[in-house]
């Protein structure tokens, strides 16, 4: 970065900001925000931008436009958001272009919103005939903290995420805080990594801060190529400043200097709003050198990977960084000692980096007050399959998944029932529906024998044929594995030859047995998680489903028919 | 060969907006610029890094987003993670390929179209998720797909090479 660090108070910047966010809400013109992360995107979401803007010009009205993040509710994107001076927030759902005219016409010519066409209102100020949006399923349980500018500010505006407390927890640190301090309240947040790990993020910024190396990195780890999670790209498409603030504060605490947000390639929303989070950051003198006029210095750029899943493991990711294969490390030495160009290093999660500013600002205990026992604070859940409401949701620890399932999603659709849910990525495995009593609690889910991990949770009705799912998670596993180590590379390969086979309806006796010994040894002889719980689709899915592997490999019947009909999967794999 | 080759990939990888600059940020900032990687790029970037020809198609060959011929006119995404699997992604697959006359993934001979399946599109919520030239498209049904890819192939090249 070449952009000249200005050396400002930080009361002056924030009094800047906050007569921006007056200006934008109780000024004149109406605001409107439209959601385009890759939810809004997929859903229509650019259409809808062009429809609005071309029906402003048509009819010569002047009112702010923006592209916001994921409000989480993204099975009614594209989400149109009209905000009068001084009035509440109207959400109008699964907007159609052709009503975008009309509905801009009404809102906001003759200040009647279309209560037919509205999902929701937020704010102070009740809007007759339109359900406040606080009473929504999908919104009812939430308790958002690192989603709480999410889908409310526009990512490309830093002043709009200072305006609404951004940066004063920065602030408070290099103000009032000495880095032991920082260390011991986020220790006492009881914070956990939102990785997979579940890793005491206090803790393991201590490994880092006990390294008296003049240069030492952080990494924030946005690789998330987990299918079916999408809350680490959405948090950075939605408010890529939280995880820029919550760096430099980690970055303080340990005594960094360098410091890379890593993203995939082709990523375009996440990439660009970081990329503008982080040059922002630096013109207002909150990267640099002397940091709002201290002697803190820290320095952070954007780095992209190539498509690889296993480059969002650790070590993998740092030789990715350095432009490698990316391809896991051994350990010992750890990342603290030797990490990324040789250098002590730390790596954190998108969320967990996007909690740190609202702990150091409302403090350690009001953050550990929240969750279940151990598993402090809020899980940030990607719903998504079979059901009625689908998006990302912030919640407390300690909800029980049939909470989650049936309350805030809904319960499945078109009258079936739901047969499992597969929770935290490809390696974490199914969970069937007898389970879903289960409480939102890193501890709790190992037990189960699944992984909360980055909280993806899918669910599947009856209509879906658990052998199927296997193989196309193993499929998945097979094509992503990197390679390195032999037992996961050719395991993998050989799992999906045995599940193919049984998805033929041809499988030979002896095959759930040849299964889990070559599962044994892809767990006892691959240096990373891809490998060592990579058994977990098929040894979950046949704990559950033994009779349906059973109809399939013995009776040879599919029940749903599914196995009968084609399949695809990629003919690439790591040359 | 592309007119001014060797000057755009020059300008590339000289280019780049991080200050760290390593054999894979050159070669996706060459993906960016031209869709592939031709061999004067593997070139280029060797001499640039100081690193073997062999270092740098290693890294090259290890990530399945970069080719290593020019790109099609059109590229259609169609994402089987398992949230897409249990919308029907594989129905999608079948339909998008019969539209495009294909049996498997890669590029139809006429240079028209790439159809590549992706582990994750990232928008699982509205599963399931085709991309067609990087744009994201939710709820198709396999027959709407179909007609997606129909229009595609019938459309002139909506973008010139150069990563957008």
């Amino acid at each position: 970065m070449t952009i000249p660090t200005v050396n400002t108070n930080f009361s002056e910047i924030s009094k800047n900001a906050t007569d921006h966010w007056k200006d934008i809400t109780s000024g004149t013109r109406a605001w409107i925000r439209i959601g385009t992360a890759l939810c809004g995107k997929a859903a229509g979401g650019d259409a809808i931008l062009a429809s609005v803007q071309e029906s402003l010009n048509t009819r010569g009205i002047d009112a702010l436009v923006s592209e916001v993040g994921c409000l989480g509710l993204c099975f009614a994107e594209p989400l149109l958001d009209i905000q009068m001076p001084g009035g509440s927030r109207v959400f109008y759902g699964n907007v159609r272009s052709e009503d975008v005219d009309s509905i801009l016409n009404s809102h906001l010519v003759s200040g009647i919103p279309v209560t037919e066409k509205a999902l929701g209102y937020l704010g102070e100020v009740a809007v007759d005939g339109i359900p406040n949006l606080d009473d929504h399923p999908m919104r009812v349980m939430t308790e958002r903290i690192a989603l709480r500018n999410a889908g409310v500010i526009d990512p490309y505006d830093i002043n709009q995420y200072i305006a609404n407390g951004g940066y004063q927890g920065l602030n408070k640190v290099l103000t009032e805080m000495t880095p032991q301090e920082v260390l011991d309240e986020v220790t006492g947040s009881g914070l956990r990594g939102r990785g997979g790990a579940a890793f005491s993020t206090g803790t393991k910024w201590g490994f880092l801060a006990g390294s008296g190396a003049p240069v030492k990195y952080i990494l924030c780890n946005c690789e998330e190529g987990d299918p079916g999670a999408f809350n680490d790209k959405g948090i950075l498409e939605s408010d890529p400043s939280t995880v820029v603030e919550g760096i430099l504060i980690a970055a303080y605490a340990t005594g960094a200097s360098n410091g890379y947000i890593f993203i995939r390639h082709g990523h375009d929303g996440p990439i660009d709003r970081a990329r503008a989070a982080v040059s922002d950051a630096y013109r207002l003198g909150l990267l640099g050198d002397n940091i709002l006029g201290t002697d803190f210095s820290f320095n952070l750029e954007i780095a992209l990977t190539g498509d690889s899943y296993v480059s969002g493991e650790e070590t993998a990711l740092m030789e990715a960084i350095e432009g490698s294969r990316a391809m896991p490390r051994y350990r010992p030495p750890f990342p603290a000692q030797v990490g990324v160009f040789g250098k002590p290093t730390n790596i954190n999660n998108v969320k967990t980096m996007a909690y740190v500013p609202e702990i150091v600002s409302k403090g350690g205990e009001w953050f550990s007050g929240i969750g279940h026992d151990r598993s402090t604070g809020t899980a940030i859940l990607c719903l998504s399959g079979n059901l009625k409401y689908t998006g990302m949701v912030e919640v407390p620890m300690g909800l029980t998944l049939r909470q989650v399932i049936y309350d805030i999603a809904g319960g499945i659709p078109n009258d079936k029932s739901l047969k499992f849910v597969q929770t935290g990525g490809p390696l974490g495995g199914v969970l069937g529906a007898d389970n879903i009593d289960l409480v939102l609690d890193f501890e709790v889910f190992r037990e189960a024998g699944a992984i909360l991990g980055s909280g993806g949770i899918i669910a599947a009705d009856e209509d879906v044929c658990i052998v199927d799912l296997t193989r196309a998670l193993i499929a998945f596993c097979q094509y992503e594995s990197c390679g390195k180590c032999f037992p996961c590379r050719m395991g993998m390969s050989h799992l999906l030859e045995v599940l193919e086979r049984i998805c033929k309806l041809e499988s030979e006796p002896g095959d759930l047995d040849l299964m889990r010994n070559i599962g044994g040894n892809m767990q006892a002889g691959s240096l990373c998680g891809h490998g060592q719980l990579g058994f977990n689709p098929v040894s979950s899915a046949i704990k559950y489903f033994g009779e349906e592997f059973d109809a399939h490999m013995v009776s040879h019947e599919c029940g749903t028919g599914t196995c009968l009909r084609p399949k695809y999967s990629p003919n690439l794999t790591r040359r | 060969m592309i007119d001014g080759l060797k000057e755009r990939i020059s300008s590339a990888v000289h280019n780049q907006p991080q200050p760290t600059v390593t054999i894979l940020s050159s070669l996706l900032a060459v993906e960016d610029e031209l869709g592939y990687i031709p061999k004067e790029a593997i070139e280029q970037v060797s001499d640039l890094m100081s690193a073997t020809v062999n270092d740098v198609w290693a890294v090259a060959s290890f990530y399945p987003n970069f080719r290593f011929v020019p790109p099609c006119d059109h590229q259609i995404e169609v994402c089987w993670g398992p949230s897409c699997h249990i919308k029907g992604a594989m129905g999608l697959i079948e339909a998008v390929l019969d539209a495009v006359d294909m049996a498997d993934e890669g590029d139809t001979p006429d240079g028209k179209v790439t159809v590549r399946y992706n582990t994750c599109l990232g928008a699982c919520a509205q599963a399931p998720v085709i991309s067609i030239d990087h744009n994201l498209i939710g709820g198709l049904s396999p027959k709407d797909a179909k007609a997606r890819a129909v229009e595609t192939m019938e459309t002139e090249r909506a973008h010139d090479t150069d990563g957008s």
